[in-house]
């Protein structure tokens, strides 16, 4: 990744910063938790070394259980700790975790409201060569129907840490998507991250791009080439897909013609959906949808793949001129 | 908790079993529908962890050390209601409103909506793994509190039941005994029939727990297979209890319908009758 452009605004000039994978900050995260707090237990199936996971293991080997390739016992065991007063974090592949284990997730997570926290990473596309198999794109999908569910998409590491302490203190079933691949650092140093509260970069009066996960960073390099062009494009990070800030949508949609979504995801019930469920009962607005067009995804580098999908800065300018026009 | 049981003891478990399947038939009855099979061929294991083994308080469901129960086959959570009623955790007129809007007594076990209830249970195979964390828990904790699980034979079909299995023997949980109500049938037939689980006992001897075959409608039977788990160090137990669906009503006992059937008003009185004599 090289520079990030340079934003008219004070928060988004931070955002020339080095590239770190979510999944990276997770693992410090859960370090500084089992640190800080005795109850920190950590669940794995057999993918530590690629979730993170495994640094709180050698930390805390007594407070971590892989349970070999079983996400559904992966979740079950954990719902048991979290009776006996633990706080349990169960990791895997974003693709196992909520789709070989929905119904437990459902069923013992939701159902009866446990604390236990979920946090998947190698979701989307960017997983990269393994291909389709082992990428998710309907996770968040999966998770937002479920009641009791709060689903979080940190942006970066930054957001990434911040969000896992934050899930650590509050009660309930949390879902976060984390990623496999480096994305740059674009949340402001003196950001503070608060559960359902989206962070707004800018308000565009054209239109405004209402982005989590990776695709914050591109939503903010297609408003910097839109602005340049005369195009007044707002960025909202929307790390709490599950609730959303329904003030700072109905905000940003009050303020433009045009709201685009950007998700690495499908355009099938993730924050697209979302947030077009919404505006369409509360605000009507113009939704356009960035993200997986009911497709699955393929083997490539994560560059290639996020081009191929249309995932990119570039194609978020094409497609918001063709909106607006 | 007691070991022991006298003459006196066990006379009055099965007065305890009897009344137990009392209130299942009733309940039963007023609802409509539910599940009566599985429910009372489950009683006598049941009556004997509730009114005997465990140790609980139901004047203090949370109690830190209590020993605790899951039923995985949550479909037959008649039985558990009956147990939790008559042990005094809620007011035995409850039992009245079972699966009718409103309640706390739902088709299948909620925690949330129902206090002595441990976990939300009803879609099958999810119990053991929650029984490993329980135990898992109790171990961090130094606490020297039970664990006690209850399956249906057909419900071992679900993969997710061998997955903890393995889990339980790996973690060598000890301090968790699972039950298996093999009552031989499940709803679309006899087990052997639907899908093959023998030799149940062999399997999960070869998945590294122990293993004590019993005579599930034997209370002393029944009491010293979990006396004898508690006593065996370094693996979990299982208590393969040889069961008969429907078992305490004639009529019932061994008919693959009345899995998923309530009795009507008139079999109540019949039953009722038999188990009144």
């Amino acid at each position: 990744m090289g520079e990030r452009p340079q934003q008219s605004t004070p928060a988004a000039q931070s955002t020339v910063k080095k590239a770190i994978a979510t999944r990276d900050a997770y693992g410090e995260a859960l370090l500084e938790l089992g640190r800080q707090r005795k109850d920190i237990v950590v669940l794995d199936a057999d993918l530590s070394g690629s979730t993170k996971t495994g640094k709180f293991a050698k930390a805390f080997p007594d407070r971590f259980y892989n349970v070999g390739i079983s996400e559904q016992d992966l979740i079950g065991t954990a719902s048991g700790l979290s009776l006996t007063g633990k706080l349990p974090f169960a990791s895997t592949f974003a693709v196992f975790e909520t789709g070989r284990a929905w119904e437990q997730i459902r069923q013992t997570v939701c159902y009866s409201n446990l604390n236990v926290k979920l946090v998947a990473t190698h979701s989307g596309i960017t997983v990269g060569e393994d291909g389709a198999s082992h990428q998710s794109v309907e996770d968040v999908a999966l998770m937002r129907v479920l009641p009791n569910m709060t689903v979080i998409v940190p942006a970066d590491a930054h957001e990434t840490k911040q969000v896992i302490h934050a899930i650590a203190d509050s009660y309930g079933p949390f879902y976060v998507r984390l990623g496999r691949a480096k994305v740059p650092v674009v949340m402001p140093d003196d950001y503070t991250f608060q559960i359902s509260k989206s962070f707004t970069f800018h308000l565009g009066k054209d239109a405004n791009i209402v982005a989590m996960g990776i695709m914050v960073s591109a939503a903010l390099e297609a408003a910097k080439i839109l602005r340049d062009e005369g195009i007044d494009v707002g960025v909202i990070n929307m790390s709490t897909v599950k609730p959303l800030d329904n003030e700072a949508l109905l905000k940003a949609s009050s303020a433009c013609r045009l709201i685009v979504t950007a998700e690495e995801h499908s355009i099938i019930g993730g924050l697209g959906s979302a947030v077009s469920e919404f505006l369409s009962e509360n605000n009507p607005t113009k939704v356009l949808r960035i993200g997986i067009k009911d497709d699955f995804g393929c083997s490539g580098t994560s560059d290639e793949l996020l081009h191929l999908y249309g995932l990119t800065a570039d194609n978020l300018v094409r497609s918001i001129k063709e909106a607006l026009a | 908790m007691k070991t022991q049981l006298s003459a006196k003891d066990i006379d009055e478990l099965t007065e305890k079993a009897r009344s137990l399947r009392i209130e299942i038939l009733k309940m039963l009855t007023e609802a409509g529908s539910g599940h009566t099979g599985g429910s009372l061929s489950a009683a006598d294991i049941v009556t004997v962890l509730y009114f005997y083994k465990m140790r609980h308080k139901p004047a203090n469901p949370e109690w830190r050390e209590r020993d605790r129960f899951i039923l995985s086959k949550g479909h037959a959570a008649p039985v558990l209601y009956a147990a939790l009623a008559l042990s005094g955790y809620f007011d035995k007129a409850l039992l009245k409103t079972l699966r009718k809007i409103g309640s706390p007594l739902q088709g299948h076990p909620c925690s949330c909506k129902l206090p002595g209830v441990e976990i939300s249970t009803g879609s099958l195979g999810q119990g053991l793994s929650i029984a490993n964390g329980i135990a898992m828990g109790i171990k961090m904790d130094g606490l020297s509190s039970r664990v006690y699980c209850l399956l249906g034979d057909g419900e071992i079909q679900e993969g997710q039941v061998w997955e903890a299995a393995m889990t339980a023997a790996h973690y060598r949980l000890d301090n968790l005994c699972a039950i298996i109500d093999n009552n031989g049938l499940q709803i679309d037939g006899h087990c052997c029939d639907v899908m093959h689980i023998e030799p149940i006992v062999n399997k999960w001897e070869a998945f590294g727990w122990h293993v004590i075959d019993i005579d599930g409608h034997d209370i002393k039977a029944i009491l010293d297979a979990l006396n004898k788990a508690e006593t065996l160090k370094g693996k979990p137990t299982m208590i393969v209890a040889r069961t008969i669906k429907g078992k305490g009503v004639s009529f019932f006992e061994g008919k693959v319908e009345y899995h998923g059937l309530a009795p009507t008003r008139d079999e109540l009185e019949m039953a009722l009758k038999e188990l009144h004599r």
